[in-house]
């Protein structure tokens, strides 16, 4: 009873005109933006930040809600078009959709990936209005040790994301761990491989490296193949997803959506590895696994609604606890601080008007984000009839500005513009990128668990054995393994058994 | 002849408009360097003194998030800057701690900017998860004490003010135990609330929800006097540890060579700025007391600067503690 009257408390809040309003705005900037190659929610809210200094509280929370989800919609748009993610998430999405655009399937990956969306959005939601307080006592039974547990889980996923030479995957693997270990050292303020430039003090952006190595060196390919820039536009099929389409992605949804909602409670990189584990997991489970990569719809059913429900579930440790689960969360966090209202657990009692207009909203942003994109489709699709020779500097320029946005340094330009290179190497050896920046991501974050696990244990390494939750993950972990290892086994024997 | 005059006629005008200019300044916009992320405490108190003084300047003033290096990427940024009052840098107490912790720092504090005046200082306050043992302050020592090799220290960071307030912590104990290191006070406090850590001492914008809540155990806040908006929590002086005093104060500093005349109006928008009532209702919500306007002065600023740089650089050099 108490559920329902705090929903009817929200949706009272958020059906106001002026709410629906400010939502219908949110969602609408943040696809814009989602779809704008490069340009990302954090630097968006950041810019819009001192708007919300006039607004009434729910209405600016409302607003930069939407702007984040609605990014996560609209991300993936350009992610299928043109193979540049806009963010982490999204990277898993390029995979398959980007493949699927190419085959003059764009229609139907992008209703895929509205659908995935709304559904995933529309469980995650239920879940934040009716377990919220409970997920956020769960994710705070993750300690350090449990966190490495799940990074090297996460990690041995990352090999089954590629699909050519299981040493090209290992290789790009090292090599993001490698990348990743350049700046600042936590524990000890050392700085690793900067060479004394300050503007790698703190590392190197993700969105730097996930551009240039998709979005630029995809670019440098298509230029140097006239086959390849698609001048004949690929025979537009349909729109809409066909009956066998729908058999198909509906399973891979629900797999999605529960991985997504689970992985995105856990501040830090929840929604990240949420898509990445869901394709991983997808690839293995699914009957056309092995097509993947070459344009299948479970890949991109199954990320797109992992990284809608992540970013639906990633509210709770902030609407709970006061915790930023990520950069949006954190300006969020700013947002209500500038309003007045101190973020914590508190929230949820002192301002239930605040906290169930929020989630009201979220499925009412869902809805309208559905109803915003689907007849969008048809807009999209033309976007690949654009000469290449338009086409290729306009998404250019939004690389430079996206990535500008980030930290306001030209520095990153550069530093793109070197990974446009790197990637298009990488491509003509046939190695991978995805495996790399998966790598890249969780790497840093795996050795700074690693050591604070140590400093906890007071260098005792069993930690990682005798505490459950982190047993059941790396359990999990050998599975993968001697699941991934299996097939191989049976294969060499009957290879064996062959030859004799 | 005719040219000489025009020549003379010109260079006034010239003069003149130059004159005209610096009497009107600011003509422009004001941009307000801040070292750290939009959102965060230091951007959000420099967004509402920026709001503040734009009425009195009758100037937008925007904020420019430098985000990297422990704030010394802003500062190198801001040193180098136009000295022409357009330019402007809000930095906390890690302004008299990059000296000690960046050994390759590439300005000085104290010798490349003019500093404008003290905005306002943020207690601080020492907390432990829910469940630790000590009932109290003196319960707390003893514990600590009994127990070094056992209890971990959180902190948000190095140079974070939660990594400065627990160097000092350990050299008012006199003692040494773990320091867990984070990457910013939301993992930190996230770790305290699950009781993987087991204390911190952290501001009160980042505290004062949870210690309401009951989620966390207060044993002390760390300035002289005990805080507004946490009444009944005592001070550690008042607990045993004296000359225990940390407060995350912020300052206002304008690029080196800046004109007199141009930091004294700073000073002024400033000080009346920090009389602003919402401004003031505002830095009360965040646990944050607003600078007295003796202390919105550069003579004040300059002195503190001063003074933190003295008190930190040996307690951080006898840590052992570089940030480069």
């Amino acid at each position: 009873m108490d559920l329902l009257s705090n929903l009817g408390l929200g949706l009272a809040t958020a059906v106001t005109p002026e709410n629906l309003l400010y939502c219908l705005a949110g969602v609408f900037l943040g696809t814009l933006i989602g779809v704008l190659p490069g340009l990302g929610p954090t630097a968006t809210i950041a810019m819009l930040l001192p708007v919300t200094f006039t607004l009434p509280p729910v209405s600016a929370l409302i607003m930069l809600a939407g702007i984040y989800y609605g990014s996560q919609y609209g991300g993936s748009t350009t992610s299928i078009l043109v193979n540049v993610p806009g963010e982490a998430a999204s990277v898993v999405t390029t995979l398959d959709g980007y493949q699927m655009a190419r085959q003059g399937r764009a229609g139907v990956a992008l209703a895929t990936s509205a659908i995935s969306s709304f559904f995933a959005g529309t469980v995650a939601t239920c879940l934040l209005a009716l377990f919220a307080p409970p997920l956020a006592e769960l994710a705070l039974k993750f300690g350090p040790s449990e966190y490495f547990s799940l990074m090297v889980l996460g990690l041995l996923a990352s090999v089954v994301l590629a699909q050519g030479s299981l040493l090209h995957a290992v290789g790009m693997v090292v090599l993001g761990l490698l990348l990743g270990l350049i700046g600042t050292d936590v524990n000890s303020g050392v700085r690793r491989f900067t060479f004394d430039v300050p503007q790698l003090a703190d590392g190197i952006g993700f969105v730097v490296v996930a551009m240039g190595m998709f979005g630029l060196a995809e670019i440098i390919r298509n230029l140097g193949c006239e086959d390849c820039r698609s001048v004949e536009v690929p025979k537009i099929t349909s729109l809409m997803p066909t009956r066998e389409d729908w058999k198909r992605m509906v399973p891979s949804i629900l797999r999605g959506t529960t991985i997504g909602s689970l992985l995105g409670i856990l501040p830090g990189s929840g929604s990240i590895l949420g898509a990445f584990a869901a394709y991983s997991i997808e690839k293995k489970i699914s009957k056309h696994g092995a097509g993947f990569g070459k344009g299948m719809i479970e890949g991109v059913a199954a990320p797109e609604s992992a990284n809608n429900a992540g970013a639906q579930t990633s509210f709770i440790p902030m609407l709970t606890l006061g915790i930023p689960s990520n950069p949006v969360m954190a300006l969020m966090v700013g947002a209500m601080i500038i309003q007045g209202i101190s973020p914590g657990p508190s929230v949820m009692t002192d301002q239930p008007a605040l906290f169930w207009g929020i989630i009201a909203s979220m499925w009412i942003g869902n809805l309208f984000l559905i109803i915003l994109n689907l007849p969008m489709i048809g807009m999209w699709v033309r976007i690949a009839t654009v000469p290449y020779h338009h086409l290729f500097p306009t998404i250019l320029v939004f690389c430079g500005i996206g990535v500008f946005s980030l930290k306001n340094t030209e520095f990153d330009i550069f530093f793109m513009a070197i990974f446009g290179l790197l990637g298009y190497l990488f491509t003509k050896l046939d190695c991978e990128p995805a495996p790399m920046l998966l790598a890249f991501i969780l790497g840093p974050l795996m050795e700074e668990y690693l050591r604070r696990a140590m400093l906890l244990s007071r260098g005792d390494w069993t930690v990682f054995f005798t505490r459950p939750i982190s047993a059941t993950l790396l359990s999990l972990g050998l599975l993968a393994i001697i699941a991934a290892s299996l097939p191989a086994l049976v294969r060499k024997r009957d290879e064996a058994f062959r030859k004799d | 002849m005719m040219n000489k005059v025009v020549r003379v006629l010109l260079c006034f005008a010239f003069f003149g408009v130059s004159l005209a200019n610096a009497e009107q300044y600011p003509s422009k916009v004001i941009t307000i360097i801040v070292p750290y992320s939009a959102g965060g405490p230091t951007d959000t108190v420099a967004r509402l003194v920026g709001k503040a003084m734009s009425g009195p300047l009758k100037t937008q003033m925007i904020i420019e998030n430098v985000e990297g290096a422990g704030g010394t990427i802003a500062g190198t940024k801001a040193a180098g800057s136009a000295p022409d009052g357009y330019t402007l840098f809000l930095h906390h107490i890690g302004m008299s701690t990059a000296p000690a912790l960046y050994r390759k720092l590439p300005f000085d504090p104290q010798k490349d900017f003019e500093p404008i005046g003290l905005i306002g200082d943020v207690p601080m306050t020492l907390v432990a998860r829910k469940d630790f043992p000590a009932k109290d302050m003196k319960e707390l020592i003893a514990y600590v004490k009994a127990n070094k090799d056992k209890v971990n220290l959180a902190n948000a960071g190095l140079g974070a003010a939660s990594h400065l307030c627990g160097m000092l912590f350990m050299s008012a104990l006199q003692t040494e135990f773990t320091t867990i290191p984070y990457k910013g006070t939301g993992p930190a406090m996230n770790d305290l609330l699950g009781g993987q850590v087991d204390f911190m001492c952290d501001q009160t914008t980042n505290t004062t929800s949870h210690i309401k809540a009951g989620k966390v155990k207060v044993y002390g806040v760390t300035t002289r006097k005990r805080v507004a908006s946490l009444p009944d929590v005592p001070t550690l002086q008042e607990s045993g540890l004296p000359g225990f005093e940390v407060a995350v104060w912020n300052g206002l500093y304008a690029p080196k060579n800046t004109p007199k005349a141009v930091i004294d109006t700073l000073a002024k928008a400033l000080q009346q700025a920090l009389t602003d009532p919402s401004l003031i209702q505002r830095f009360a919500e965040l646990g944050t007391d607003v600078a007295t306007k003796d202390r919105a002065t550069p003579e004040a600023l300059r002195a503190q600067l001063k003074s933190e740089t003295e008190k930190w650089g040996p307690i951080i050099k006898k840590a052992g503690v570089y940030a480069d």
